[in-house]
């Protein structure tokens, strides 16, 4: 059987991977960290506790009971504006393909965790900062509409600056989207869990994401709707170190709760424990012919 | 200082001059040859704006405020408060009667001079004041009024006090809420249309857009400084951005639009009032037909539809279209 394409995908980057890259320094503590302990550790650093942002498909590995079926590939970015800059858009696009092995800022499939069949949504900062443009948009509410044809539960992990500036007021629009989609798989009793990681911002944080019926925030994430330098511009003085980090937002009420990204696995099967049943999502997933890896 | 302001100074000297030269009885082929130059020059500067003269426009000091539209409703009653934390001034709602229509109305607020657009946040609507929107949004819901939404906001106040009361959170609440009220919904886009902040009172049925408003991802000047680091770029951005009524009816983004006077609506304030007040009741008339499911259906399928991607392949991609 050959590996499925995100692991393939995976499997190559490691093996590219140089000698430069086997160490690689904690920027919140400046120890030097072999690279294979990092990634042994869930891309905390073990000596501080800091938390790297974490690849899209290594988050889906670390997390998944081992098959994901990734769908939404065939979607794919467009040049709606023709927005040109410093480069033309398109290009943007491309090399953050080369950069990040995605094809857009956000992976969507179906997987298990501990048995419970999920649909999966993970951001990924390396793609246009995780920016929302009309892919990541129409990605998410093809996530919700599968999920909820399937009354499966959904847990999207966010890492988003935002609305993408490239795509305009079509990006603006994918707010209104996604959060259409939430609501009515949410109307229909599915469970959804927003994971919000580092960083979660702007028009993905004041739409799909703070819909959730359970908001669980990744330790040390920096979350909030204006970016901390458009504030401190408007305010005039610098911010508080903690303003607007997950420990923050869970002392002023905003999240559910706080997890260290080492507790957030089993945390979350207990999650999906409390308000799912089992029983209830009885076909297990490679049982469904349409998602059973090829 | 105003582009749009300074060529209004620059052609009321003129015509002051003008009429000066009239005075005194200076007439003759001369003068007639003048009197159709300032007019060419009245076309030349507000025939056709790019983006950022509309951005200008947009934020004209004397531009109809929303508190010039629900000062020409036939009756206003404000409701305040988000039962939470306080009143916010900058969102302003309550029941209203519009052309014999009983309707909730929700606005967005600047303020005409300095001391009241402080006590207005020059519009920008922080989380109480979503959370207003939000309870007015459901009552309305619940006593079968369609709601009427005026957009003019900078963008969502990005104020320390905004991000300790969850300002993400109220937005996504005031858009939820949007996305099930089963009453017919009508948005107009009549001054600025800032990002995610305006978007919170637009999730529409109908979006109406006023000719010379401008809506946006990002204010031009937010948009500089995301991508270059330097808001002085902004008219660069303005023109990047897609901001304007033509290009956003072409996306389907809004669905009508208002032509404006020569100069921007506040050349005739009342009169484009009223041609904004026409396309409103148009819409509610024909949306008051959809059985509320629908009404939510049609809904769902507008904003489904919306947005431009490549598919590889056309299997399961696209949605409902």
């Amino acid at each position: 059987m050959p590996a499925p394409d995100w692991l393939r995908k995976r499997r190559e980057r490691d093996a590219s991977a140089d000698d430069a890259s086997l160490w690689q320094k904690c920027p919140k503590c400046s120890e030097m960290l072999y690279r294979k302990d990092i990634v042994a550790n869930l891309w905390v650093c073990s000596r501080c506790g800091y938390h790297f942002r974490m690849h899209a498909y290594d988050r889906i590995n670390t997390l998944v009971d081992g098959d994901f079926v990734e769908i939404g590939t065939d979607i794919l970015p467009g040049d709606p504006l023709g927005w040109t800059d410093k480069r033309p858009y398109p290009q943007k696009l491309e090399r953050d393909r080369e950069k990040s092995k995605l094809s857009e800022a956000v992976v969507t499939g179906f997987a298990t965790l501990d048995g419970f069949p999920v649909a999966l949504g993970v951001m990924d900062f390396n793609f246009r900062g995780g920016t929302m443009g009309t892919v990541v948009g129409e990605r998410i509410t093809n996530l919700l509409e599968e999920a909820r044809r399937r009354r499966l539960p959904c847990i999207i992990f966010t890492a988003s600056g935002g609305a993408r500036m490239e795509e305009g007021m079509l990006a603006l629009m994918q707010m209104a989207k996604t959060t259409l989609a939430v609501e009515r798989f949410k109307d229909e009793g599915n469970l959804y869990i927003a994971v919000l990681t580092d960083p979660t911002t702007g028009g993905v944080s004041a739409s799909f994401a703070f819909a959730a019926d359970l908001i669980v925030a990744e330790a040390r994430a920096a979350i909030g709707f204006a970016g901390r330098r458009v504030i401190e511009q408007t305010i005039r003085q610098k911010l508080p170190e903690n303003f607007q980090t997950a420990e923050f937002l869970l002392e002023k009420g905003h999240v559910d709760m706080v997890l260290d990204r080492r507790e957030l696995r089993p945390a979350l099967v207990r999650l999906l424990d409390y308000a799912v049943d089992r029983k209830r999502l009885a076909t297990p997933l490679k049982a469904v012919p349409e998602f059973a890896i090829q | 200082m105003n582009l749009i302001v300074e060529r209004e100074k620059s052609l009321s000297e003129l015509e002051t001059r003008l009429a000066q030269l009239h005075e005194r009885g200076i007439g003759g082929d001369e003068m007639r040859a003048l009197e159709t130059k300032v007019q060419e020059l009245r076309q030349d500067f507000f025939g056709k704006l790019t983006p950022w003269e509309r951005v200008n426009m947009a934020r004209h000091p004397k531009r109809p405020l929303a508190s010039d539209y629900l000062g020409a409703l036939e009756a206003f009653d404000e409701l305040h408060g988000d039962r939470h934390f306080r009143d916010d001034p900058a969102l302003v709602g309550g029941f209203a009667k519009l052309r014999g229509h009983n309707v909730m109305v929700l606005s967005q607020q600047k303020g005409r001079d300095t001391k009241e657009n402080i006590r207005r946040n020059f519009g920008m609507v922080s989380p109480e004041g979503y959370r207003k929107a939000s309870r007015l949004m459901e009552l309305a819901a619940r006593f079968h009024l369609p709601i009427v939404t005026f957009v003019d906001t900078s963008g969502a106040d990005p104020g320390i006090g905004s991000e300790e009361r969850a300002q993400s959170e109220a937005i996504s609440g005031c858009l939820m809420t949007l996305t099930h009220v089963g009453v017919p919904v009508v948005a107009s886009i009549v001054g600025e249309g800032g990002s995610g902040g305006a978007l919170a009172i637009a999730l529409a049925d109908h979006v109406i857009m006023a000719e010379n408003a401008v809506y946006s991802v990002a204010s031009p000047e937010g948009c500089a400084a995301i991508l270059w680091g330097d808001s002085a770029r902004a008219p660069e951005a303005a023109e990047h951005l897609k901001l304007t009524s033509n290009d956003l009816l072409g996306f389907g983004i809004v669905d009508e639009i208002v032509p404006e006077p020569l100069g921007g609506a506040h050349h005739d304030a009342a009169a484009f009032i009223g041609r904004v007040f026409d396309a409103i009741e148009r819409a509610l008339e024909r949306l008051a037909l959809l059985p509320p499911a629908d009404l939510l259906d049609t809904r769902y399928r507008k904003y489904r539809r919306i947005g431009s991607w490549r598919e590889d392949s056309p299997v399961r991609a696209g949605g409902l279209a």
